[in-house]
């Protein structure tokens, strides 16, 4: 198991108040790790921050250290460009371009030079909606808009987004909190199945999701980590009561 | 070589240098995965090539007319040249234009002579310009070039660049405050030179037409102006304005059915949108005969036919919609969470509107109408048209008035020279005037934020 | 409601005024060439004005006259009416060869005399002597001559293409200058006190009078960098420094228009900040920022009083040909006719007051539908 993300000592604060205290983590590839806890816990806070999403926030401030295979994302020489191609993200609601279905994908692989000639685009933006479990949905009709599509189908369609730029590391920000229940059980089976080429990092409030797509899981309390270990512990064997509290459905 | 001729030849260039910068990324596979794409490394040329070579044929222009007058006047015949004033200017204009062809005989032998010397000069400062342009364009595109390698950040360079580009266009703005500023006040200190401030603040004496050249403050006084200014602007047509634009935007806004808005609204829109001449227009044409009847019916045997009211009821009628509108936001935006407390204890819409919304609104309201009186004493086309030329220092509605604009219009219009005490005493009305409105602007755009503030 | 009777008022007056502006009274002459000394194969090209105007042609109209309607002949003709009976005679030479009769145009006092039935005691008893030979036309020259000294020969052609070229400056100045402003406000600029004075200045700029910018065109284009006066190209420039705050402002709302959700997209995947910007914002802003420039072009078009100042108000008899030429525009013209005493001017002045409503509706009717077709899309 290789450690493919690491936050080390990792504040975090908006103007005064601090979001984030002190939070050591790893995100092993070839596992989901999920961040788990009531909301303004921090978790989603400390997703963005491990691509760099909490730049443009204005008002906000990092402490400690993060790495991508041993490199400081917040090192100089560090593009926040080629971070945020090699670490991909999938939002809470759905939010295709208004482009083409096509173009959604391809944009990625256009942006970074990913892909010589038309050919080898099309052949990007197939494996990566084959990938979503999108292709055969959509496979006639890639150049309608991105938005005419139904909720589970966006949802999948920025996965594939996500994917085509090669990521090393996606994170998913409650990526199903929107969806259905039928929709949600197609992204899940998606995280599975992805699970072997990627690192994923995942935020749910759905305990019950935590338990079925990880085999990590982080709880977040008051922006401190409370507790991280394999999945199974977790919820079969909490250390804090806090953590048990809220797995059990006390709180959240 | 033409300036335009030049600017097409640099575009040329440009894109020449951006097909060879992209073909060599090409060669080595863009600067590996995430790197810059070749695209990128032709546009950081081809930015190169456009930059520098456009910036200084802009500076080049803009100095090259004086520095050709110069070398033409270090010419012995330059030296038969009267020394200062009007002939010489009129001379070399008009070497200047045989020299360009725009004109066709000479009238004085001392032009002809000079215009040989324009056109040797022109010709000698037209190649040093596309010589050095040219090659200012080269060298930096090859510079450019010389730095497309595997590795290279195009891209950062290129968005650098781009953000550079967009930060100087926000600078356009500075750039055209100070150069109003520097401008109005380089002249007035010029005309405060000849005319004491005090003199033309409060002399209560305005005849620019008859200026006694040994004492032109005592026929620059200007107070009657801006008496007559803000009587037109400020009173008579807020007088108009105020009632009007706000009953119709309570009326639209509180009781009007969502039919009569939809139409209302486009049409004091439209209202907004008509040109000021021609308000103007209506106002010296139809208006102005029709108070001056009216002041006649009434008793004033000198009702005027350029009376203030004439323009300042047309100049009212004209910020209606902008009052309406100013209202009527300020309407929307005190929360319902008020107006349905009130109807909710029993008020009637009337009470509610009197003792709730427009008290709440207020600030917003005040705001708005300072905006209106600052475009009101600025407005310039009705009262060119309608007011009169003669300043009279007179509450009487029906005589004839007076405002800054008209008389900057007045004095600026017709032969000039640009430092005669009449043509001066415009720029001094000009910061005057720029003054008063900057004040009444900055006010009502601070009120206005703290009353958003207040209920976002 | 008042303001709005008062529209209508507005609108109602110049329409009626204007409306005979566009049409013109022509009275039949009967013309008899047959002695002019000009060969008709020679009426070709450019040296055919010159041949007719040389071989008399004016003094042999005016002798028609005189012989049709007596001794005050030439004088109830308009200026024009020869070049009329020129123009005609270009297009059929064979009219050397035989007596004809032609319309031409009549003098203004005689125009308004047909048209309202107003003007002194002899103008009017001529009129009635003249009426059976009188007609009336839709006035074609409006549109394509330039300003004159004689109302009926007087058109807004020039006017117009002054307008245009001008309007043409500004809105390819001020547009991008001012869309690169406002991304540089919205997406770029970090709060400090530069980008405070920026706003306060764009904010600022937007409600100075518009005569203070005739004031620095005058001072720095025309004072400090010796362009020509009157020209489009000055004009141009001024109002473009005019219009920036407006399309700044709308520029800005457009581009806050844009959801954050497709922000953090495009972030997600790794475009670059300037990326962003033209791949994703700009496009959806679009329609926002063309209203905004409509707009502000239609402000522009109809501003008169900065005009003004850097010397457009001259009489100039041809349209401009280039953007530094002596030039004039649409609403400047309209005020310098309605300085004129001539009556024949009052309709003139009210007729291309029309076509400057006519045009300004257009451009926000157009404003308007774009953004509505925008807003369904969406």
């Amino acid at each position: 198991m290789t450690v493919k993300m690491s936050a080390r000592h990792v504040s975090a604060y908006y103007g005064d108040l601090r979001a984030l205290d002190d939070v050591s983590i790893d995100i092993d590839t070839q596992h989901v790790t999920a961040l788990i806890g009531p909301s303004g816990c921090g978790k989603s806070t400390l997703l963005r921050l491990l691509n760099r999403m909490n730049d443009a926030v204005p008002g906000a401030r990092v402490e400690g250290s993060i790495e991508l295979d041993g490199q400081d994302i917040h090192a100089r020489d560090m593009d926040v460009v080629e971070l945020r191609a090699r670490v991909g993200m999938v939002f809470q609601k759905p939010n295709p371009f208004p482009k083409s279905i096509y173009d959604n994908v391809a944009y990625g692989p256009r942006i970074h030079g990913l892909a010589r000639g038309r050919g080898e685009l099309d052949a990007v933006v197939e494996t990566s909606l084959r990938r979503a479990g999108l292709w055969d949905e959509v496979k006639d009709r890639l150049d309608d808009r991105g938005t005419a599509l139904s909720g589970g189908q966006q949802q999948r369609l920025c996965i594939a987004r996500a994917l085509a730029v090669d990521p090393e590391v996606i994170l998913m920000d409650e990526p199903c909190s929107a969806l259905d229940p039928i929709a949600t059980a197609r992204i899940e089976e998606l995280i599975g199945a992805l699970r072997g080429r990627y690192a994923i990092a995942i935020v749910t409030h759905n305990m019950q999701q935590a338990a079925r797509v990880s085999q990590r899981t982080a709880f977040f309390y008051a922006g401190r980590l409370v507790e991280y270990g394999d999945t199974s512990d977790i919820f079969t064997n909490p250390r804090a009561t806090s953590t048990k509290d809220y797995i059990t459905g006390r709180y959240g | 070589m033409k300036g335009s001729t030049l600017v097409i030849l640099v575009v040329g260039l440009a894109v020449l240098f951006w097909q060879v910068a992209r073909a060599r990324a090409y060669q080595f596979g863009g600067s590996g995965k995430f790197g810059s794409l070749p695209a990128q490394h032709g546009w950081f040329a081809a930015l190169w090539v456009l930059l520098p070579s456009l910036a200084f044929l802009a500076a080049w222009q803009i100095n090259a007319p004086g520095m050709v007058t110069d070398a033409v006047l270090r010419d012995p015949a330059a030296a038969a040249l009267p020394p200062t004033g009007l002939t010489r200017a009129s001379l070399l204009a008009e070497a200047r234009a045989l020299a360009n062809g725009t004109a066709t005989g000479a009238f004085h032998g001392l032009a002809r002579d000079l215009a040989r010397r324009y056109a040797t000069v022109q010709v000698r400062f037209n190649w040093i310009a596309t010589a050095a342009t040219l090659g200012l364009a080269l060298s930096a595109g090859f510079a450019a070039l010389a730095k497309v390698h595997s590795g290279f950040r195009a891209r950062s360079q290129v968005e650098r660049l781009v953000t550079l580009l967009l930060l100087g266009a926000s600078l356009v703005a500075i750039l055209t405050t100070a150069g109003i500023l520097a401008s109005l006040f380089w002249e007035s200190g010029r005309f405060f030179s000849l005319v004491s401030p005090g003199q033309f603040l409060l002399g209560t004496h305005w005849s620019p037409q008859s200026i006694d050249p040994a004492a032109p403050g005592d026929s620059l006084g200007s107070l009657p102006l801006f008496w007559g200014t803000f009587f037109i602007g400020a009173g008579i047509a807020m007088a108009v304005a105020v009632p009007l634009g706000l009953l119709s935007a309570i009326y639209l806004s509180q009781y009007a059915a969502s039919t009569t808005r939809r139409v209302l609204k486009p049409a004091l829109e439209v209202l907004a949108g008509v040109p000021t001449v021609v308000y103007g227009y209506f106002a010296a044409l139809t208006v102005a005969p029709a108070v001056r009847h009216l002041g006649m019916a009434l008793g004033y045997a000198d009702a005027s036919g350029e009376s203030a009211l004439a323009a300042g009821l047309v100049m009212g009628i004209m910020i209606v919609p902008f009052i309406s509108s100013v209202s009527d936001d300020s309407l929307a935006a005190v929360p319902s969470a008020m107006r349905e407390a009130s109807l909710a204890l029993g008020a009637t819409p009337a009470e509610t509107v009197r003792h709730v919304l427009l008290p709440a609104a207020l600030p917003g309201i005040a705001g708005g109408i300072m905006l209106a009186v600052s475009r009101a004493i600025g407005e310039t086309m009705i009262v060119v048209m309608a007011a009169s030329g003669v300043a009279t220092l007179t509450a009487n509605p029906f005589a004839s008035t007076s405002t800054v604009t008209r008389q900057i219009v007045d004095l600026l219009t017709g032969e000039q020279t640009f430092d005669s005490p009449k043509t001066l005493a415009a720029f001094a009305l000009g910061l005057a005037l720029f003054g008063v409105t900057l004040c009444l602007n900055l006010a009502a755009l601070g009120l206005v934020r703290r009353y958003r503030e207040r209920y976002d | 409601m008042i303001a709005l009777a008062c529209l209508a008022f507005l609108v109602a007056t110049i329409a009626v005024d204007g409306v005979t502006g566009f049409v013109r009274t022509t009275v039949a002459l009967p013309v008899d060439l047959t002695h002019l000394p000009v060969d008709a194969r020679t009426l070709t090209g450019r040296s055919a004005n010159l041949a007719l105007t040389g071989a008399g042609l004016e003094r042999s109209v005016d002798a028609a006259a005189t012989r049709a309607f007596g001794s005050d002949g030439p004088t109830l003709l308009g200026d024009g009416a020869w070049l009329t009976v020129r123009d005609a005679v270009r297009r059929h030479p064979d009219l050397l060869a035989r007596p004809f009769v032609i319309h031409v145009p009549v003098t203004s006092a005689i125009d308004i005399a047909y048209k309202h039935g107003t003007g002194s005691g002899p103008v009017l008893a001529r009129m009635q002597q003249l009426k059976p030979a009188l007609d009336s036309e839709f006035d074609r020259d409006f549109f394509t001559s330039s300003d004159a000294t004689d109302p009926t020969r007087a058109g807004i052609w020039g006017a117009l293409k002054g307008s245009l070229l001008t309007i043409a400056v500004t809105l390819l100045l001020a547009t991008p200058i001012g869309v690169a402003a406002a991304v540089y406000l919205e997406e770029f600029a970090r709060p400090s006190r530069w980008t405070g004075l920026i706003e306060v200045s764009i904010n600022n700029l937007a409600a100075v009078p518009s005569i203070i910018f005739g004031l620095l065109g005058l001072a720095l284009f025309l004072g400090t960098l010796g362009m020509p006066r009157s020209a489009p190209l000055v004009g141009g420039l001024t109002l473009a420094l005019m219009t920036l705050p407006v399309i700044v402002i709308t520029a800005r709302g457009a581009i806050r228009q844009v959801p954050p959700s497709l922000r953090e997209a495009a972030m997600g995947v790794g475009a670059s900040p300037v990326q962003l910007v033209f791949h994703h914002v700009l496009p959806l802003a679009a329609p926002g920022i063309l209203t905004g420039a409509i707009i502000g072009g239609a402000r522009a078009l109809g501003e008169t009083a900065p005009l003004l100042l850097i010397g457009m108000r001259a009489f100039i008899a041809a349209a401009p040909d280039g953007l530094t030429r002596p030039a004039t525009a649409l609403p400047v013209q309209i005020f310098l006719w309605s300085d004129q005493v001539d009556g024949g001017f009052v309709e003139n002045t009210s007729a291309a007051i029309i076509v400057l409503l006519l045009l300004l509706l257009v451009l926000n009717g157009g404003a308007v539908y774009w953004r509505a077709r925008a807003e369904r899309r969406s």
